[in-house]
């Protein structure tokens, strides 16, 4: 049976600061090296100071994959040379001489499958390392500080994956959650980074690193089962070692490098004193926490009535169930999930498109109310939604400039429909033998009125004249 | 002028305006320039600066203007103790050319209340050693006789003090560093409680263990430093807030009724017989003054050199892992090199001591003895630190030597670390259970060679412990510096 096990490092990006000084947490789109200070590129004499909110974040997303938050938590130094790692040492969490870690034994349900997670720690991330030169030979590496320093969670899974689907599965609910949860925006460049370990059966276990996105995770995964399975098969024995996942080539290589073998020798950090966790500020915490994906979704589908699918979709994205919450009242909820779940997200995917998005909780308020209201057809509507995403206009604007008003006025449908049967009569014919045809008919009329006429009524009328 | 008064002596004459700074500081420099081919104690001196800002206090002074609490007194500040425009050097080929960005916070306190920094004085290589012999820039010599050394690691500090080419100094403490040069210069050194004093901009040596601490020429001046250094440093999280404390107020309330324990262990056999007797003469002179004193034996001391050296070289091996030479250092190109081959290189210019901690710390840190060596050192440092728990239960104050024997020549001991080790065995207590002790001088021996005597009192009581200190210090009466 394959056993896969996860690390996942995610970065709290929704932070003012980084973990132990002032400067920013957001290192991204500045000149190299101007988010630095004394601290965080580790002059001789500076002293770490413990960012309190990156503490509560951290504890939520512990709450939130269901851990124990133990009473105190202590910090370790984990000792290596690197160009990125400014202090010679990272500072991070450890377990090994008691839990002292800000969450453990923690579990998360994907799709009826428990995923145990082993624990949570908070750390450092390094800085960057940036190549430049073209052979080998000239390479030079050139270090950012700009990133050192600011706050990372490891998340460690227990080794309970049977597949890369549940992987993917799992890392899309775990990045929906802490986007939930406001702590990090996933999706930004580097700021979910996963490491994998995988053993096919009979197998040693190798890790996996270096994987820079969750497609690449699961790809890297599928050639690891197929390159285990064909030596196991072979009687060839897997080697327990430490493979990079090579992007461009889109295979897994194994890394020589003997710093993957060494010994970190964990020390205390005795410059951040031990942490009190007081249960009455985990309460609190709890209560600040904003309803989780699975609650928001069962509310969806019992108090609105959404289809459980429909339900899931929103309440997993926060872009758009934030939209959700703000654009529905009580008699437009499920009109509105609707446009936005199969008209909306269509548009903007991304995150780069749903930044672009024109569009106000009113614009789909309003655009819910027309269609229960017949005031337009649900195809006109999707033509306003698209105008309204990219111009901002409002809803009555878009109607009349772009004259998306139904075809309400009975006598100039029937008129309409006059017309379409004088010149359709071979259709006309063929309808009234096999009313299954009656829709090339239907679909005629609306192509006469740009889709403004309501399908129902069109229907109808078509029916009565056909049978008269 | 006499340039050899306390600091107290110093406020008042500047004060009633009999002196200048600038002729004060004048005069030190003068001092400087004479002794110090003979005792080198500092490592740069900013004698230009040290005159520019003394003219200025002279004249806020005339202008009556505020002028702070020290009003242009000079001291000097070990070198591994951040001073922005000063580099600091940790006497190491490594930080040869280091200049910090920042003050650390001891050092922007006590300029903010002006005071005049002379400079920066020798160190063994990053704090490393009890002699200041182990320092690139060459050892420091103690003044009251140049073939001797003058302790360490604050050698130049105590130097300094003692050689009358500063008023104060600030040194740092880790095990020993500050009382150990306070007690073979003849000046008085204080290691207060750890977290009472901020180490920001203290170059880490062993963290969890060190302190910054003042050596001055007397008890009283030692108060005056504590009320502006100690207290709460919003950039040290392991600094505690004590509430505003004054260590010069009643500074002679005395000893009296107070219960006063010798500890046994710091006594036997390898302490000189002068020490030892200075040692009892203490005792007797402190129970002429009223406080009562019984022996105390404290047998986790046995263990306290192994426990040091073991938990000082783990937290040293990774507090020097930074000097890679990349962001700051000193001359060397990295154009060619491959990273891991370029830190090899750099890092072979640490000196033998520095080396042989890290070293030392790697390996007790490694996996497989982490239990057997750090981990063991923890526990004898959590049992002792239970027993002064205990023995403060019964005394107000403990008293042993601060070093168990008198200065030696330079280059006698320093091809035997064991021996060297074990010098520290009556100052490491202190550093390991984080409490504050004070080494006074108290006598000189029949070679005219300075005795101090170690005062310790339990957690934040530094200011009952000065009273202890200034009780004795008043009942000596000790020559000058013979330079």
């Amino acid at each position: 049976m394959t056993k896969i096990g996860l690390e996942i490092h995610c970065q709290l990006t929704k932070l003012e600061s980084k973990l132990f000084c002032n400067c920013k947490a957001d290192y991204r789109s500045i000149p190299q090296n101007s988010n630095i200070c004394p601290v965080c590129i580790g002059l001789p004499g500076s002293l770490p100071i413990l960012n309190k909110k990156a503490v509560e974040k951290a504890t939520m997303i512990s709450l939130a994959l269901g851990c124990q938050i133990p009473e105190r938590i202590s910090f370790f130094r984990k000792n290596y040379f690197y160009p990125d790692l400014p202090k010679g040492f990272q500072v991070t969490q450890y377990n090994a001489y008691g839990p002292t870690s800000i969450g453990s034994d923690g579990a998360v349900q994907i799709e009826g499958k428990e995923i145990k997670i082993r624990r949570i720690q908070l750390e450092e991330d390094p800085g960057r390392l940036v190549y430049e030169g073209s052979s080998e030979k000239t390479q030079i590496t050139l270090v950012d500080y700009n990133r050192a320093g600011t706050a990372l969670v490891e998340i460690v899974t227990e080794p309970d994956f049977e597949n890369p689907r549940q992987v993917r599965i799992f890392l899309n609910v775990l990045a929906d959650l802490v986007e939930n949860l406001g702590v990090s925006d996933p999706y930004l460049e580097g700021a979910m980074r996963v490491d994998g370990n995988i053993s096919v059966e009979k197998a040693n276990r190798v890790e996996i690193k270096n994987v820079g996105s969750f497609r690449d995770i699961e790809k890297a995964l599928h050639f690891e089962i197929t390159r285990q399975q064909s030596l196991v098969e072979r009687n060839i024995p897997v080697a327990a070692e430490t493979r990079h996942w090579d992007e461009a080539r889109k295979i897994t290589v194994s890394s020589r490098s003997k710093e993957e073998e060494q010994d970190y020798r964990y020390l205390p950090e005795a410059d951040i004193p031990i942490v009190r966790i007081a249960q009455n500020k985990v309460e609190t915490l709890k209560a600040q926490m904003p309803e989780s994906i699975v609650a928001k979704k069962e509310r969806y589908v019992k108090k609105y009535g959404m289809p459980p699918q429909v339900g899931d979709v929103l309440s997993s994205d926060k872009f758009y169930s934030d939209l959700f919450e703000k654009a529905h009242t009580d008699t437009n909820a499920k009109e509105v999930a609707n446009i936005i779940t199969t008209d909306l997200m269509g548009f903007a995917d991304t995150r780069e498109k749903k930044m672009e998005l024109k569009i106000t909780p009113r614009h789909i308020s309003d655009l819910a109310d027309a269609i229960l209201n017949n005031k337009i057809t649900r195809n006109s509507g999707k033509l306003a939604l698209q105008e309204m995403v990219k111009t901002g206009k409002s809803m009555s604007e878009i109607v009349s400039s772009l004259d998306l008003g139904n075809v309400s006025d009975m006598s100039s449908l029937e008129k309409i429909i006059d017309e379409i049967f004088k010149e359709e009569e071979k259709a006309v014919l063929e309808a009234k033998q096999n009313p299954d045809t009656v829709n090339y008919i239907v679909g005629k009329v609306m192509r006469k009125t740009k889709g403004k006429a309501d399908p129902r009524t069109t229907l109808e009328i078509i029916q009565r004249k056909l049978s008269s | 002028m006499d340039i050899g008064i306390s600091a107290t002596e110093y406020l008042s004459l500047v004060r009633n305006g009999e002196i200048s700074v600038e002729e004060f500081i004048a005069k030190t420099l003068d001092r400087i320039h004479v002794v110090e081919d003979k005792v080198h104690a500092y490592i740069t001196v900013d004698e230009q600066n040290a005159l520019n800002k003394a003219r200025s206090i002279d004249k806020k002074i005339k202008a009556k203007e505020r002028v702070g609490l020290f009003l242009g007194m000079p001291i000097s500040i070990k070198d591994n103790i951040c001073t922005s425009g000063i580099r600091t050097t940790c006497a190491s080929k490594m930080l040869e050319n280091f200049v910090a960005p920042y003050d650390a916070t001891v050092v922007s306190r006590l300029k903010h209340e002006d005071v005049i920094v002379l400079g920066k004085v020798n160190l063994d290589e990053f704090a490393m050693g009890s002699t200041t012999e182990f320092s690139y820039f060459g050892p420091s010599r103690n003044p009251w006789n140049v073939e001797y050394v003058p302790g360490g690691s604050s050698g130049g500090s105590g130097v300094s003090v003692s050689a009358l080419e500063c008023m104060i100094s600030l040194g740092s403490d880790t095990g020993g560093s500050v009382r150990s040069p306070a007690s073979f210069c003849s000046v008085v050194g204080l290691k207060p409680t750890y977290g009472l004093v901020s180490r920001y901009g203290l170059v880490s040596y062993a963290n969890s263990i060190e302190q910054i601490g003042p050596i001055a020429r007397k008890v009283e001046d030692i108060a005056l430093v504590m009320n502006v250094i100690a207290g709460h440093d919003s950039h040290d999280d392991t600094t505690v807030e004590k509430g505003n404390v004054d260590y010069v107020k009643d500074l002679d309330a005395g000893v009296k009724g107070k219960k006063i324990g010798l500890v046994q262990q710091m006594m036997e056999d390898g302490v000189d017989k002068e020490v030892s007797t200075a040692t009892n003469n203490a005792i007797s002179k402190l129970q002429d003054l009223g406080a009562e004193c019984i022996p105390i034996s404290l047998d986790s001391v046995e263990h306290s050199v192994a426990a040091y050296y073991t938990i000082a070289s783990a937290e040293a091996s990774s507090n020097l892992a930074r000097y890679d030479n990349l962001r700051y250092g000193f001359d060397l190109g990295t154009e060619g090199y491959e990273f891991k081959a370029y830190v090899s290189k750099v890092r072979s210019s640490f000196g033998h001591e520095v080396t042989r901690r890290m070293l030392l710390g790697a390996f007790v840190l490694s996996a497989g003895y982490y239990g057997k060596y750090y981990l063991k050192a923890q526990k004898v440092r959590a049992m002792m630190k239970s027993q002064i728990d205990e023995t403060f239960k019964k005394v107000d104050f403990l008293v042993a030597p601060t070093m168990p024997i008198l200065p030696f020549k330079i280059g006698e001991k320093i091809d035997d670390p064991l021996t060297l080790y074990q010098l520290d065995i009556n100052t490491i207590m202190a550093n390991l259970t984080g409490i504050p002790a004070i080494s006074v001088p108290f006598s000189i021996s029949s070679f005219g060679l300075p005795i101090g005597i170690q005062i310790f009192a339990n957690s934040f009581q530094e200011k009952s412990l000065l009273h202890a200190a200034y009780a004795l210090q008043q009942t000596t009466h000790l020559p000058e510096v013979p330079l």
